[in-house]
């Protein structure tokens, strides 16, 4: 489906919302660490968005908010106009190490989902079934993760999260431990099957260029604690070929752009860490 | 896909059959080496009896162990047939590891999974693990009798603790981030308890299988030991009485062979619990 970046955005209720987010963690040491601050972000439904920052700025943190794994400190979080309490049933997530359960062969592991949703066992292992195809990897069924390939079982891992249906995608620098080849490969699968939803994703890496290429819209966090530091619109269109949109022109200016406000934020941590003190 | 061209077949060069070769050749040593250092010991030993320099009436002879084994097997020992020695110990052993490992799952994985619980037993459960348990076989030969009662309660006092303090630090080193998946994808309690901590405990509790099995037969032979009128344990215990160092050696090869022959079965059942492991390569 070839649809524009922007007339898929839905401009009513927004997918997800935070406002004034503060997340506060007590550490083991018994002092605090305030993980993001005062964050407000918005992402419309359908909308393609990818959270960059320094590392440890608070990213994955904003993930387990909006899913409802943490609760903030203060602030409200909802998703799709409602407020959230306890985990959402709305969200998929992808997480950025394996979490696939080893126990389970790819048939099952997909279907986990509707299994825990209370759909029948045949049922659920019939939309595994058509999931497992549309993520290619048809024929592997009784493979044990153990079994697979890292890039496989990131597709067991999508095919896991999209069963479900989920209205929001959240996804936590899912491809970042595959190498270069299977990188690009995965992420314009990613775009493809997305763009056969309307699911909003929120993205989260601290790849430029991966955040680049994918999103409708990069969101630059700033060293922790995380707030926003500004917004960046990407209006290449779609759909999108990963591995050659790097070389247009218009996505070399953009990258100059948002790496000018990126590379000051990692600075600033960098620097934290090499003394030694985290604020 | 395009099918590709078929390279040529794939066959070893001559220095890869050299190679190979050269890798049986060294397998073939380490076994005539293991092999000889067996018959250097046993043959010292048979020896050493034989010349007077070791006084076979307390050190024991091979040769006389392996009569007093093929006796015991064809007219039976002076307490009656071998078989029905063998089998009452293993059914004390079998017996033991069954309730021992059942009872230490559910603790385990009760305590684990509920932090109340583990704050009110754990200590109770660290003390009781402190109690030196063969001397409990004593109390229990005492409450339960020379049958077999007593030599279950000892076995299951010792495979207890090792299978409850697996599964429990099972559950508690569950990977987060399954958990968290598990709840995204909508994962109630239960389902959480008993579709993704227990699997994943399993490791750590089919690891504790071997342990826990060796330590419920020590359980039936002591309790035997301690007193009894059957098992392989009753039978040591009546050849050291009769000063029979044969016996006592024959007995314990006996002993050794069972645990041997239950240890491989242990592993088959460890394979039927989780075949989702890669096989493990072993070291011996």
């Amino acid at each position: 489906m070839a649809v524009d970046g922007g007339s898929r955005l839905d401009h009513g209720t927004p997918a997800i919302a935070l406002e004034r987010v503060t997340k506060r963690f007590r550490t083991p040491g018994g002092s605090v660490y305030t993980a993001v601050r005062d964050l407000t972000l918005t992402v419309a439904r359908g909308e393609f968005c990818a959270i960059v920052g320094p590392t440890g700025s608070g990213k994955s943190t904003t993930l387990s908010l909006i899913s409802g794994l943490e609760a903030p400190s203060s602030g409200r979080v909802s998703v799709l106009g409602e407020p959230v309490a306890g985990v959402t049933r709305r969200a998929g997530y992808m997480f950025q190490t394996d979490a696939i359960f080893p126990w389970k062969n790819v048939l099952d592991n997909v279907a986990t989902g509707p299994l825990y949703r209370g759909v029948r066992r045949e049922e659920a292992r019939r939309r595994a079934r058509a999931w497992i195809a549309r993520v290619g990897l048809a024929g592997f069924e009784d493979r044990y993760p153990y079994q697979l390939s890292g890039g496989m079982r990131k597709r067991v891992a999508l095919a896991q999260s999209l069963i479900n249906e989920p209205e929001i995608l959240l996804m936590d620098e899912p491809f970042s431990a595959l190498d270069v080849q299977t990188r690009t490969l995965m992420e314009n699968e990613l775009l493809d099957l997305w763009s056969q939803t309307s699911a909003s994703v929120v993205f989260v890496t601290h790849d430029l260029e991966e955040a680049i290429s994918l999103a409708d819209r990069v969101v630059v966090f700033t060293a922790a604690p995380a707030t926003l530091k500004r917004t960046y619109r990407i209006d290449l269109p779609r759909p999108r070929n990963v591995a050659e949109i790097r070389f247009d022109p218009r996505f070399t200016r953009l990258y100059e752009q948002v790496w000018g406000d990126l590379r000051a934020e990692v600075m600033i941590a960098y620097e934290r860490t090499s003394r030694g003190t985290v604020a | 896909m395009a099918q590709r061209a078929l390279a040529a077949p794939d066959v070893l060069a001559a220095e890869e059959r050299a190679a190979q070769a050269r890798e049986a050749r060294q397998h073939r040593t380490e076994h005539l080496l293991q092999g000889a250092l067996f018959v250097a010991i046993v043959g010292g030993w048979e020896a050493s009896a034989r010349t007077g320099l070791a006084d076979p009436f307390f050190f024991g002879q091979p040769s006389a162990i392996v009569a007093t084994i093929w006796r015991w097997a064809t007219r039976g020992t002076p307490q009656g047939p071998l078989w029905q020695h063998i089998a009452v110990t293993l059914e004390e052993t079998v017996l033991a590891f069954a309730i021992g490992v059942a009872v230490g799952v559910v603790a385990g994985f009760a305590l684990g999974r509920n932090r109340t619980l583990a704050a009110v037993f754990g200590p109770y459960v660290r003390m009781g693990n402190a109690i030196p348990r063969v001397i409990l076989g004593s109390i229990f030969v005492i409450w339960l009798g020379l049958g077999m009662a007593s030599k279950v309660a000892l076995g299951v006092t010792l495979t207890f603790f090792i299978v409850f303090f697996n599964a429990f630090q099972g559950v508690r080193e569950v990977d987060p981030n399954l958990v968290n998946n598990a709840r995204v994808l909508g994962a109630s309690p239960r389902q959480l308890s008993f579709d993704v901590m227990l699997p994943s405990a399993l490791g750590w509790i089919t690891s504790s299988l071997h342990t826990s099995f060796g330590f419920a037969l020590v359980g039936a032979v002591v309790g035997e030991f301690l007193g009894a009128t059957q098992g392989l344990g009753y039978l040591v215990a009546a050849a050291q009485g009769a000063f029979n160092a044969n016996g006592v050696f024959a007995a314990m090869v006996i002993l050794s062979a069972v645990a041997l022959l239950a240890d491989t079965l242990v592993t088959r059942l460890e394979q039927r619990l989780a075949p989702w492991r890669p096989a493990q390569r072993k070291g011996f």
